[in-house]
């Protein structure tokens, strides 16, 4: 396989955007990668959206991509993986430069929440239909159940689950492109209103609008671009069970630790090399067992890791600098690239603010569901 | 709801029927083809007792449009004497009274209308147990 | 002779005060009670209907008569309160309880009598030898209308009788029905609540049916009612049967088991069904029974019955109905209780 980079990032800002629709907000991202990277031309196009057909009711996303950034004939290919999608396009997108069969491929990812959908039945389908919608959970529920399991394995309390937004807002305050641009106390989180206990609405990401988009070429290549480059040097999938039900146990996310796994084997690392991370804070929990399914933290000591400081700039393992997608905001499907965005910005030593001082080794961890799917990839300063 | 997926799921929703993997004895609920510990495909058909503990739960209190007049109402994972683990309600208690270890017994209840003019949607639900 | 294999019931846990009612309408709680012998009634959760109750009735029924499902040839449910307008309660239940498909199912409505009309015919479809077994089911979750004395009485519950030829925990010695055109209480089509004839309800309609069904099978079978172990009669609310039974010859205390009344309120189609499985979760071998059920519109069907030597090993199969009366239950206000019965007018 040969060495892969990313040589042009692209990014709309997220939040309630009444003004761009799905076809706008993905074709201004993937411009702006394309300019970053000084070319016009692509050999290939992968797009992730979770549920662009129930948002907008637009299927068949690839031609469309193709077509509004002027490349009718381009090959394309929408992925899904629910809030994972993402990630899993930057991961196809990898595979294709990596295997020699394209040069240029652009991953995209595109989700336009805000349109009028019932955003919680869409979501929903992210779970598994049969065995768990049916009988009236929720998305946050599945979490909520994941938070109370984990406060009974570990002591997990609602106050460990509001340092985790309480730093996520602080950050995602310096961000330009966040959703939220505002701090909150301690106070504001525990006392904002209950969804599925013990998860308030501060414990929550937002309902957000958003694209990102990254091009990829083989590392040989470039010094042809114009972007600062950084190299994947290690992509990871894997599966966990649908149901929350089909779980050994509900507590700990198995599909987060095994990617995370095969993205340090092939990247020839461990979680202690990782300098600055973003990983899938779509409920306060989940960075807390992600963190701990990573490795940053021993399993247990998730609940600690935000407010010790471990996990916020000046820790040992600085997570979600962007202010994660509690703050910065998850349209779902464009996630896991703007995460890859925010990774190589800081790589480059972009970041302002927010930079991690000589961060050289970045990861970007992207989950689907209530953790049934996540894709993990670690990235290199050239 | 279209009929004929509700349809499907009668046997496993409404007399809690289950396979058992013939290779390795694991219980499988609701019925699968393949089975999820040993991918083995030989399966007897068993029915779960209508008796359960809880694994872990929640209380929704922002419900999807479907169940809007019932929130807050608690829902968990239980689990069967079989093995076998399921999503249900747990309902005519407290909701705040429900948590792991909680005892419960399934009972049959509608779980869903399809509006004003859909079909009524059955299942089971956990409601605290006498035992 | 065929009778009662199993029997089994069921009434929702919540519960609401006569006084929470009169409250509400600025009525004195205390005058209704004494008028209507009313303390509490069930009220359904917006989880139950008439097909939840008669699945827990059913399995409590077949619990108690030991048998094979799939030896039920025959399954009837009586209600005035069907979930669907058109689709039978019977299918869902005979699918929940693991019967079928070789069985005949139907769905029966008379008023309150909808319940002993499904017994009626089960017990006819075991007597005409085309079914083994037959189970007849009572249940309701029927709608008083704001403000309207039927309010403090309209309540949900149900029972389940399985029939058969051997192995009976009572014997059916006598069955009759008496039916006339008399349009004492009644609902049109797509109303939302019914409507009755005030105090034309009680004497030409209540008192003439079961006075005339109960006198008439106690003249064809030769018992008086000194007889009788244990009498149970429709309860409407809880002056009718006391009044009816005692005009009848029957004594409070012959009475007392069946008249649950006061806590569970009208069942409607469940209603002496429920009263007849209290009688049989106390009864002894050999007791004689009476059941008189009424519906408007109207009718009664009259059954009497002998509890056999076999009755008291399965009381204990499955939940009594007083362990559901004094049990574990939930008291709602006016409000919850208007929200339980979709009386609240809401978007679509």
């Amino acid at each position: 396989m040969r060495e892969v980079a990313i040589i042009g990032v692209g990014m709309t800002r997220f939040g309630e955007i009444w003004d761009m629709s799905l076809r706008d907000l993905v074709v201004e991202a993937g411009l702006g990668a394309l300019t970053d990277a000084g070319t016009d031309t692509v050999d290939s196009i992968y797009v992730g959206s979770m549920s662009s057909g129930q948002f907008v009711g637009q299927e068949h996303l690839a031609p469309l991509m193709a077509d509004h950034l002027g490349m009718v004939g381009v090959p394309a290919t929408r992925v899904e993986s629910a809030c994972a999608s993402g990630g899993l396009a930057l991961r196809q997108a990898f595979m294709e430069v990596a295997s020699g069969m394209s040069d240029l491929v652009l991953a995209a990812g595109v989700e336009k929440m805000n349109d009028g959908a019932d955003v919680t039945a869409v979501l929903a389908t992210a779970s598994d239909q049969e065995e768990e919608v049916y009988y009236g959970v929720t998305f946050p529920g599945l979490y909520a159940m994941i938070a109370r399991a984990h406060e009974q394995a570990h002591g997990t309390t609602e106050e460990d689950l509001s340092w985790v937004s309480v730093k996520a807002h602080r950050n995602g305050a310096k961000n330009p492109k966040a959703h939220f641009r505002r701090e909150f106390g301690l106070e504001d989180i525990m006392s904002s209103s209950m969804v599925a206990e013990p998860l308030r609405l501060l414990h929550c990401s937002p309902v957000t609008d958003g694209a990102a988009a990254v091009l990829l070429c083989p590392l040989e290549r470039a010094r042809e671009f114009s972007g600062q480059p950084v190299k994947i040097v290690g992509s990871g999938l894997a599966t966990g069970a649908l149901s929350l039900a089909s779980r050994p146990d509900p507590a700990f996310l198995d599909a987060v630790e095994l990617s995370g796994a095969r993205a340090y084997e092939m990247a020839g690392m461990g979680p202690e090399d990782v300098d600055v991370a973003e990983v899938h804070d779509c409920f306060a929990i989940a960075e807390i067992c992600c963190v701990e399914a990573l490795g940053f933290v021993e399993r247990g000591k998730g609940k600690d890791a935000a407010r010790d400081g471990i996990t916020d700039l000046g820790g040992s393992t600085p997570v979600n600098l962007s202010g994660g997608l509690k703050s910065k905001g998850h349209p779902v499907g464009a996630t896991g690239v703007a995460q890859a965005v925010t990774i190589v910005e800081q790589l480059r030593g972009g970041a302002g603010e927010l930079q991690v001082e000589g961060a050289r080794t970045g990861l970007a961890q992207n989950m689907g569901g209530s953790g049934a799917s996540s894709v993990v990839h670690i990235f290199q300063g050239v | 709801m279209p009929s004929p997926r509700y349809h499907r799921e009668i046997p496993a929703r409404y007399r809690l029927e289950a396979r058992r993997c013939s290779d390795c004895e694991t219980v499988i609920y609701p019925p699968r083809k393949v089975c999820p510990s040993c991918r083995g495909q030989d399966m007897e058909t068993v029915h779960l007792s209508r008796e359960a503990e809880v694994v872990t739960s929640t209380v929704i209190h922002v419900p999807p449009d479907d169940f809007l007049n019932e929130a807050p109402y608690a829902m968990a994972v239980v689990e069967t004497p079989e093995g076998a683990r399921l999503m249900t309600q747990v309902v005519d208690c407290d909701p705040s009274q429900v948590g792991p270890g909680m005892k419960v017994d399934l009972e049959f209840r509608l779980i869903r209308k399809e509006g004003k003019s859909g079909i009524l949607c059955y299942g089971h639900k956990g409601v605290p147990s006498t035992r | 002779m065929p009778g009662i294999v199993g029997y089994g019931a069921f009434i929702p846990r919540n519960r609401i005060t006569s006084e929470e009612i009169a409250r509400q309408w600025g009525k004195d709680p205390e005058t209704i009670k004494r008028g209507l012998l009313l303390e509490e009634k069930s009220v359904p959760g917006l989880d139950e209907d008439t097909i939840t109750i008669s699945v827990a009735a059913g399995r409590a029924a077949l619990a108690r008569a030991g048998i094979d499902p799939l030896k039920v040839g025959a399954l009837y449910i009586g209600s005035e309160s069907h979930p669907y307008a058109v689709k039978p309660s019977g299918t869902v239940v005979l699918e929940a309880l693991g019967l079928g498909p070789e069985i005949h199912v139907a769905d029966f409505e008379f008023a309150c009598k909808a319940g002993t009309e499904a017994m009626s015919v089960a017990l006819a479809m075991v007597e005409s030898g085309r079914a083994d077994y037959a189970m007849g089911i009572g249940a309701d979750t029927s709608q008083g209308a704001p403000n309207d004395a039927l309010e403090f009485s309209a309540s949900a519950g149900g029972a389940a009788y399985v029939f058969g030829e051997t192995d009976l925990v009572a014997e059916v010695l006598e069955t009759y029905s008496y039916t006339s055109d008399t349009p004492d209480f009644w609902r049109r089509e797509g109303e939302f609540y019914p409507r009755h004839g005030g105090r034309f309800t009680g004497e030409p309609a209540y008192f003439q049916h079961v006075l005339s069904c109960t006198r008439a099978i106690l003249d064809r079978s030769g018992y008086e009612p000194g007889d009788f172990k244990h009498a149970v009669l429709h309860m409407p609310n809880g002056k009718f049967p006391l009044s009816a039974g005692k005009k009848l010859g029957f004594t409070r205390e012959q009475l007392e088991t069946g008249w649950i009344v006061n806590t569970m309120g009208n069942t409607y189609s469940g209603s002496s069904p429920t009263g007849l499985a209290a009688i049989l979760d106390i009864a002894e071998p050999d007791d004689l029974i009476l059941i008189t059920s009424f519906g408007s519109g109207a009718g009664s069907d009259a059954f009497i019955l002998r509890a056999t030597e076999l009755l008291p090993e399965r009381q204990a199969r499955a939940p009594s109905v007083r362990s559901m009366l004094d049990g574990p239950r939930k008291y709602v206000t006016y409000g919850q209780y208007a929200k339980l019965r979709e009386k609240i007018i809401v978007n679509d």
